[in-house]
């Protein structure tokens, strides 16, 4: 019956040669060669609820792990409650209204935002200029690309542990070097430097995953169409702007919605080992204060409210980039 | 992991004990390091000391984690038997009526007496009810106290101070000495709640908050209190203090290099600092202003405390019963003094160190413990206030900011008044 590789029914279409292209470029890039074309077959199951039973593992665990607790903390968010749940108080949208009004939140959603960006556009741009200068290197690349892809082997805390012992106020060589032109980082007490710190470490965290992607995307562009392009147009820059991008466009749409949550969601940790414990007037992002909330605070019912908010960021933000975003991305 | 490390610890606890079936009792704490293994240390000789019972100590990482995960494995059934619980966190175990089994009855209905004399006097009202009843088993105990760079006094040619006002007054000699004259590292504990303390005047409403949580409010806009920390901000620029953020070992630091003059820490910290301080130093207590009436007074401490988890049989509550009367025991306190730095919670445990010359050899480990003995004031108990980490936090905040010039004394403590006094009113709804 199934002669193919895949199990599943396959979809018609662009979805299917879309996976089927990222995987084989990324194989490419470890040295295994594979035809680029991908054949799509129709998949029959002589039973109707086979499908289901082989579907039924992973919406098992998406169940357990996603729309359990996510339920229980839309539920949780309307009520006031002990820490220790011997009372429970249904207080409607309060535990809401009392976050959204509060300026420190709104605070923390303000620097949310702009770390956020800030993390994306810099690990993007520098992990796209990193990957097109290792394409273009030939001799000696692999060594090049493995120093590079190193740092993405790093736990997120160690990193973050790492990127803090340059910035500490004692014994910091990056702290010494910005002294010697006249700027006195002090990481911890002062909001600025201590940001500054933050978007740096998580942006070096997460330049290696961004440049396999775009190290692999770029190899999967046809040699045949970077050669006539080379014939028609002598400007390398217009070239990458005009041929090479639009054709990365895919593996950039992709990377953009990871970066998005790596900022939001996983530099939790580099902001943990910055703040140490104590986040004082520092900075710090949505994520981190669900946890100061709900986690050392106690505060159930208001730390709820705030992962449902999150919740509805992170919605709103992929409906926007779906909608909005990939619709001028091609991906033939 | 884990798992695997009880089951082995149970098999062991059978075979050793292979003619009774001993009952076995958790213990979940917030230490790690040497305090850690101290706590291992102790849980094998309560083992040692008889059959009956098998005590597996379990560390949940830091403070805030073991109080969080004792919570969680309440709400499940899970919990331990005994769970340890810090200073800050303390209003939230003791007024969730039912979580947890009162030390005081434990212990009397387990056949023991319980004297509450027995106990140094910073040490007992801490972590009991309005009517001084113990709810939780004070444990490690510390006190802020101030350290002392002996070679810095030496070459400014001073003596170490007993109140700000003297402080004031030889700070500029410390600072012409090439000394910064303080740090501190924990202005939250040492410069608030011990503030309040040291210098008897009110924290907050209901008695500090012990006697209700309904309308207890903060007092922390007192212009005493505000006074201090505009002094602060004024030896910040004239350069007689500094201060490294809300980091406790950012500001411990600067005083173990031998940069600093005073450090106000804790006499816990007295264990580490004998290996890392790079000059001789001694210690004395926490200052208090003169110019305030009645102050002096002693200090509350802070540390943590063992609470007695209820939903539990029993015979595993005798365990526990009899493991708090051999916790408070003089030798097992003197040897956990010992190990630590913490201070000794009993008077009996107390004249032991001191009849065994302990406190000639390291007059250093004393300090604390004179400092909680202080006479006692109507304010120097220390606080039961609900969310207070949080409250902490945004303490800290403000703190930060007024350092960083971002805001003023006078704003920042309304601001803290103003969004602790929230929390406190949100903690009494769910206590409710």
């Amino acid at each position: 019956m199934t002669a193919g590789t895949d199990l599943l029914p396959a979809p018609r279409g662009g979805t299917g040669t879309k996976t089927g292209r990222r995987r084989s470029s990324a194989l490419r890039l470890f040295g295994t060669e594979r035809s680029g074309e991908t054949t799509v077959k129709r998949v029959q199951f002589s039973s109707p609820f086979l499908p289901y039973l082989f579907l039924a593992p992973q919406l098992a665990i998406i169940f357990v792990f996603f729309y359990w607790p996510s339920a229980q903390a839309i539920h949780s968010s309307f009520y006031l409650e002990d820490p220790f749940g011997f009372v429970s108080t249904f207080v409607g949208l309060s535990n809401y209204a009392d976050v959204l009004k509060s300026t420190e939140y709104l605070g923390i959603a303000r620097f949310t935002a702009i770390f956020t960006f800030l993390v994306t556009f810099f690990a993007l741009s520098i992990g796209l200029l990193l990957a097109v200068k290792a394409d273009g290197v030939i001799r000696g690349n692999a060594a090049y690309k493995t120093l590079l892809i190193w740092v993405y082997a790093i736990a997120p805390p160690v990193a973050g542990l790492m990127g803090m012992m340059f910035f500490d106020q004692h014994i910091g060589p990056i702290v010494k070097l910005a002294a010697w032109f006249g700027w006195d980082i002090k990481v911890g007490l002062d909001y600025f430097d201590t940001a500054f710190a933050m978007i740096v470490v998580s942006v070096w965290k997460q330049i290696p995953y961004n440049f396999i992607f775009f190290l692999s995307g770029l190899q999967g562009i046809p040699a045949s169409v970077r050669e006539a392009a080379a014939l028609d147009c002598r400007s390398g820059l217009r070239r990458f702007w005009t041929v090479v991008l639009p054709l990365l466009a895919p593996t950039a749409f992709f990377l953009l919605i990871i970066n998005v949550t790596y900022a939001l969601f996983d530099t939790f940790g580099v902001i943990d080992v910055t703040v140490k414990d104590k986040a004082a007037n520092n900075p710090i992002t949505l994520v981190y204060k669900v946890y100061m909330d709900g986690f050392r605070g106690n505060d159930l019912g208001g730390s709820s409210a705030q992962s449902v908010i999150l919740m509805i960021i992170v919605l709103l933000l992929t409906i926007f980039q779906f909608r909005f975003i990939e619709r001028r991305v091609h991906y033939n | 992991m884990f798992k695997k490390i009880s089951l082995a610890a149970v098999t062991f606890a059978f075979s050793a004990t292979t003619a009774l079936a001993a009952n076995n009792i958790t213990w979940w704490h917030g230490m790690a390091g040497r305090n850690g293994e101290v706590i291992n240390e102790v849980a094998q000789k309560f083992n040692a000391s008889q059959s009956a019972c098998a005590l597996t100590p379990v560390s949940k990482g830091t403070y805030e984690e073991a109080l969080a995960s004792g919570i969680a494995a309440f709400r499940s059934g899970e919990q331990p038997n005994i769970l340890q619980v810090f200073d800050a966190g303390a209003a939230t175990i003791i007024n969730a009526k039912g979580a947890v089994i009162p030390a005081e009855d434990l212990i009397t209905k387990a056949g023991y007496s319980f004297d509450r004399g027995a106990f140094i006097d910073g040490v007992r009202y801490f972590y009991a009810d309005s009517e001084g009843k113990f709810v939780g088993m004070p444990f490690n105990s510390s006190a802020p106290i101030m350290y002392i760079n002996d070679e810095a006094l030496k070459k400014a040619g001073v003596e170490a101070p007993k109140t700000w006002e003297e402080f004031e007054a030889i700070a500029p000699k410390l600072k012409e000495a090439g000394y910064i004259p303080l740090v501190q590292s924990q202005l939250t504990w040492q410069f608030t709640e011990n503030f309040f303390s040291r210098n008897n005047i009110q924290f907050a409403t209901n008695n500090n908050g012990y006697d209700s949580v309904v309308d207890t409010k903060l007092k922390v806009t007192d212009p005493n209190l505000q006074m201090m920390f505009e002094k602060l901000k004024t030896w910040k620029d004239e350069g007689y203090f500094a201060f490294y953020g809300a980091g406790w070992n950012d500001n411990q630091k600067v005083f173990e290099e031998g940069k600093a003059a005073f450090w106000v820490g804790s006499s816990g910290s007295f264990g580490g600092l004998q290996k890392t301080a790079k000059m001789p130093f001694s210690a004395t207590f926490l200052p208090y202003w003169g110019s305030i009436k009645g102050a002096g007074t002693n200090s509350f401490i802070g540390g943590a405390a063992l609470f007695a988890m209820s939903g539990k049989s029993d015979e595993e509550n005798k365990c526990v019963a009899d493991f708090f009367q051999f916790l408070t025991s003089p030798e097992i306190q003197y040897f956990y003094h010992k190990a630590t730095g913490y201070v000794a919670i009993t008077k009996a445990a107390y004249e032991l160190a001191q009849k065994d010359g302990y406190y000639k050899e390291k007059p250093v480990a004393e300090v604390g413990i004179k400092q909680l003995l202080l006479p006692a004031g109507e304010w120097s108990k220390g606080y039961r206030l609900g969310f207070y980490p949080q409250i902490r936090e945004i303490m800290e905040r403000e703190y930060g900011r007024i350092f960083s010039g971002e805001t003023t004394v006078k704003d920042a403590f309304e601001t803290i008044e103003k969004e602790g006094n929230e929390l406190l009113a949100r903690f009494a709804k769910t206590a409710g």
